[in-house]
Formats: C-alpha cells, sequence, structure tokens
C-alpha cells in the first residue's frame, strides 16, 4: 500500500463506500437477496438454452455450460458500460456540490459489476459441475482474462460516460449498440457457422477475443497463446487509453454541463 | 484534501491560506438547448453555434490570512456561491487562479451523497469519505459526530423517515467534526431548531477563538457579518465593489440599498 498516495487512499475509501452502497441498495428488501445474482444468469441460460435447442440447432458440445460462460461475460461488459453511462450525469449532485475525483463515478459501476459477476460465476461453476466438465490447469488464467476485461470495461465507461455529459443521445443508443452487440459476438452460436471474411471481422471484436479465451481455458482445456494474451491485452489497454483521455480532457468541463 | 494545489508564491507572504488572483468566471449559457448529435453538427456546420456570454466574476483578487474572518455580502446572483465554489475547488476558474493551503471544510451544500435509504450510520461513513475524511478517522470521531447531532436512538433508522431538521444536523455534525483550516459558511445555516443553530454557531466561534481557523462567511444578513467578521468583500455583478473593515464595508452596502 506504499505506493498508494494520500488522495488516491481517500479515493479508495470513497470507492468502497459508493459501491457498498449500491450493493445495499439492490438487494435491500428482497426475498432472495444476493441469491438472484446467481439465479439470474441460470434461468436466463435456461430460456435461451430452450429457445436454441429446438428453434435453432447448433452443434455445440455442452450448449449450456457455452452460453453461461459467454453470457454472464458478455453481461459484465454490457451491465457495467450502460450503467457507466448515466454515471457522471447521475452523480451530477456531488460534482457540483463537493470537489471530487469524478473518475471514481465510472469506476465505481464497473466495479460494482464485476462484484455481481463474481456471484454469478457461482451459477457458472455450478453448471460445470453439473455437466461434469473438469477444470483443467488452464484455470489459473482466469484472473489474466478478468483483468483484462476490467481495463477494457474501465476505458469504455470512461470513454462513455464523458462523451453522455455532452451527448445524451448515447443513453438512447447505447442500449441498441449493446443490442448489435450481443448478436455480433458468438454467445448463441459457433464462430464457425459464419462465412470466412466474417470470421476475419470478427476478429476485431474484444468480447469475442475475451469469451472465446474463457471458453478455452474453462471448456476445451486450450492453454492461451502468447499471441492470445497479446491481443486481448492490446484491445483493452489501447480502450482504456482512448477512455482516459477523453475523460481527462473533458472532466473539467462537466460541471457546467451536468 | 490533500489535492489541494501548493504552488510557489508569487511575492506573498507565508501567512495567506486563500490567495485569488485575479479571477474571472464565465459561462457559456446556449441560446438554445442542443441536446443532440445530429442538431449540433448541423449547427457547427452552419455555424450557428451561438454562445451567450455571462460574467458570474470578473477580475476578483483576494488573499486572506490563517485566521481571518471574512465575510462577503451582495445580492443575490452577484456571484458570492460561485466564488465560494471556487474556493471550495468544486468549480474552476475561467481565468486567474486560486491557491488555498490545508484543510477546507465547506459547509456551502451539507450532506453531499446523502442516500436516504441507508442509515444513518452508513451515510456518516459516506458523506465522510466524501469529504475527505478517511476510516480511521471517522472511527475515531464516530461518538462526537453522534453525539452531536443528537439522533441517538435513530442512529440504525434509514434516513428517509428523518425529519429535514435531523438531516441538516448530522450533515453539519459530520462536516464540522475536523478542525479544518479554511471553513467556507454559506447561508445554509439556518438549519435545525433554535437551539441547534445557537450550538452551531458557537461550535464556529470556538474554531474562530480556539484553533485559529479562517471563516468565509456569506450572508444576507449583514448585521450577522458585522458582527462576526472582521473584515468584509461586497460583490456587485461579479465585480469587487468594496474590501476592507466589516462595519465600513457593511455601511457603504446598507447604504447603497437604502436600507
Amino acid at each position: 500500500m506504499a505506493l498508494l498516495t494520500e488522495s488516491s487512499k481517500k479515493d479508495l475509501f470513497i470507492l468502497k463506500n459508493l459501491i457498498s452502497k449500491d450493493f445495499k441498495l439492490k438487494y435491500r428488501r428482497s426475498a432472495l437477496g444476493i441469491l438472484w445474482s446467481v439465479l439470474n444468469p441460470l434461468l436466463m441460460m435456461m430460456v435461451i438454452a430452450a429457445v436454441f435447442s429446438f428453434i435453432f440447432r447448433f452443434e455445440i458440445e455442452n450448449f449450456a455450460v457455452y452460453l453461461i460462460v459467454g453470457l454472464t461475460l458478455f453481461n459484465l461488459m454490457a451491465n457495467s458500460t450502460s450503467a457507466a453511462v448515466m454515471s457522471i450525469i447521475g452523480a451530477s449532485g456531488l460534482i457540483k456540490k463537493i470537489r471530487v475525483n469524478k473518475l471514481i463515478f465510472p469506476l465505481n459501476t464497473v466495479l460494482f459489476e464485476l462484484l455481481n459477476y463474481g456471484l454469478s460465476f457461482i451459477a457458472v461453476v455450478a453448471v460445470m459441475i453439473f455437466f461434469q466438465i473438469m477444470p483443467s490447469l488452464n484455470m489459473l488464467f482466469f484472473p489474466l482474462l478478468l483483468l483484462y476485461v476490467l481495463i477494457f470495461c474501465v476505458g469504455l465507461s470512461l470513454l462513455l460516460s464523458a462523451l453522455t455529459v455532452f451527448f445524451r443521445d448515447i443513453i438512447h443508443l447505447w442500449g441498441v449498440v449493446i443490442i448489435a452487440w450481443t448478436y455480433v459476438t458468438p454467445l448463441f452460436y459457433p464462430v464457425d457457422v459464419l462465412a470466412p471474411w466474417m470470421q476475419t471481422v470478427m476478429q476485431f471484436n474484444p468480447m469475442y477475443q475475451f469469451i472465446t479465451y474463457l471458453r478455452e481455458i474453462l471448456m476445451w482445456g486450450i492453454t492461451p497463446t502468447l499471441m492470445d494474451n497479446l491481443i486481448c491485452l492490446g484491445m483493452a489497454l489501447v480502450t482504456l487509453l482512448i477512455g482516459f483521455v477523453v475523460f481527462r480532457k473533458t472532466e473539467r468541463k462537466f460541471i457546467l454541463h451536468v | 484534501m490533500s489535492k489541494d494545489i501548493v504552488k510557489k508564491d508569487s511575492g506573498s507572504s507565508a501567512d495567506d491560506i486563500i490567495i485569488l488572483d485575479d479571477v474571472s468566471m464565465v459561462f457559456n449559457i446556449a441560446n438554445e438547448q442542443l441536446a443532440s448529435l445530429k442538431e449540433y453538427f448541423i449547427k457547427l456546420v452552419r455555424r450557428e453555434l451561438y454562445f451567450k456570454e455571462f460574467v458570474a466574476l470578473q477580475n476578483i483578487s483576494l488573499k486572506v490570512k490563517r485566521g481571518d474572518v471574512i465575510g462577503i455580502v451582495g445580492i443575490n446572483g452577484s456571484g458570492k456561491s460561485t466564488l465560494l465554489k471556487i474556493i471550495a475547488g468544486v468549480l474552476e476558474p475561467s481565468k486567474g487562479t486560486c491557491i488555498t493551503k490545508g484543510i477546507i471544510a465547506p459547509l456551502i451544500e451539507l450532506g453531499a451523497g446523502f442516500d436516504f435509504e441507508l442509515t444513518a450510520r452508513e451515510n456518516i461513513y459516506l458523506n465522510g469519505s466524501l469529504l475527505g475524511y478517511n476510516k480511521e478517522f471517522i472511527d475515531k470521531h464516530f461518538d462526537e459526530i453522534v453525539e452531536f447531532s443528537e439522533i441517538g436512538e435513530f442512529l440504525n433508522l434509514p434516513m428517509k423517515n428523518y425529519s429535514s431538521g435531523m438531516v441538516a444536523r448530522i450533515a453539519f455534525s459530520i462536516a464540522t467534526v475536523i478542525v479544518p483550516d479554511v471553513l467556507i459558511v454559506d447561508e445554509t445555516l439556518a438549519v435545525g431548531d433554535m437551539f441547534f443553530q445557537e450550538k452551531c454557531e458557537a461550535r464556529i466561534r470556538k474554531l474562530i477563538e480556539d484553533d485559529d481557523t479562517t471563516v468565509l462567511f456569506v450572508s444576507h444578513d449583514v448585521n450577522q457579518v458585522e458582527r462576526i467578521c472582521q473584515e468584509a468583500l461586497w460583490i456587485d455583478h461579479g465585480v469587487e465593489r468594496m474590501y476592507g473593515p466589516a462595519q465600513e464595508v457593511c455601511e457603504a452596502y446598507r447604504s447603497s440599498h437604502g436600507a
């Protein structure tokens, strides 16, 4: 902790309090409480698995596992960025009142969703146990992947939260983008049903890279190559860089627009 | 608030705790609300993006020494709150610099970040962290905050069940539990019942007398400014009209408004 300056320690304490507030507010007064974060992905998976086993059939081994692994990770990105869109505008009361590091607010949404992802991962583990998929040593790559996804989500959230202050259109637009993104990412289908040129384009979809990485280490027992890691890390870092620069360049004007 | 800018002083004594140097604040008011990208680009291309400039503060310079108690007077909309927000570090001036040293306790907007679904206990930590306190500090002073605010048995109830007076008491208690270098007091102090107001004023007096705290005091009540402050600044439409001993300034302010 010696690396942390006094002010970043304070920011961390604020962050901790905000996340614990979100957590309490989300689960207070719901009978099943935290259990919902586990149940939700399970129910979701069942619905989609049912639809795709009867209507569109793909030859995917352990389809339920394939689904839930991809869905939960995708939802981590979708939920955190969707919440981040409103994070600065939603904190306008605070930004106008006190001097506070504005980076905290998009960071708060991402970390809160990461926490929820942790809970939904219990569902992933349960499904894997049910289908008797034995994890291999490749599991050890999981924290690394989480780090890539986290960096990516933070970058995207910084970018979105800053831009939304100036262009409220993004509030409406981002939901549509997420839906489109859901379909262009192989969540329900295998990537090889696509035409070759589409598969080439797919390589530029960061979520495809992350989800494939996760399926490789959890389901298929494939050790990610150095190249896989570099691609994931590269995409994450570029996004973070863009988000951070845009955020820092615009944050001084937030107060005039929120 | 350790991010306070400590720049190299230019010809000011080390005693100065707030240095405002030629500060101006200009707001761009769009002639019409442009809330969408499409509109923005259309207007940009047609060069129809006009902004009306509103000058909230113009070339204000002020040096405040440690332990000074300064009143700021002026009619509504004269820029008092803008000035306080710049000193508190919430707003950044469009021109000029504002340098402050030490811990600032802004009592401008009390209860920042209060969430009314949470209990008072939880809000004390949340609000405290936003004011820049760390966990150890809040732990240590927790009882003091609760005691001063007199909320007693309601501590673990959601704040939505509180009266507004009780909320204000907690907010004030959290904000003043620290011994700040600079205390910024806005008119928000009209909180709670009479007894609590007296308690608030006593607390502020103690800070001034015992702890050598610098106080910036904004009020419409000129008599109060005269009573509490040594010096006063009169702002009129963003421009400094007069600065000097509190009595002279208040006298001039009163006579100009025919009161």
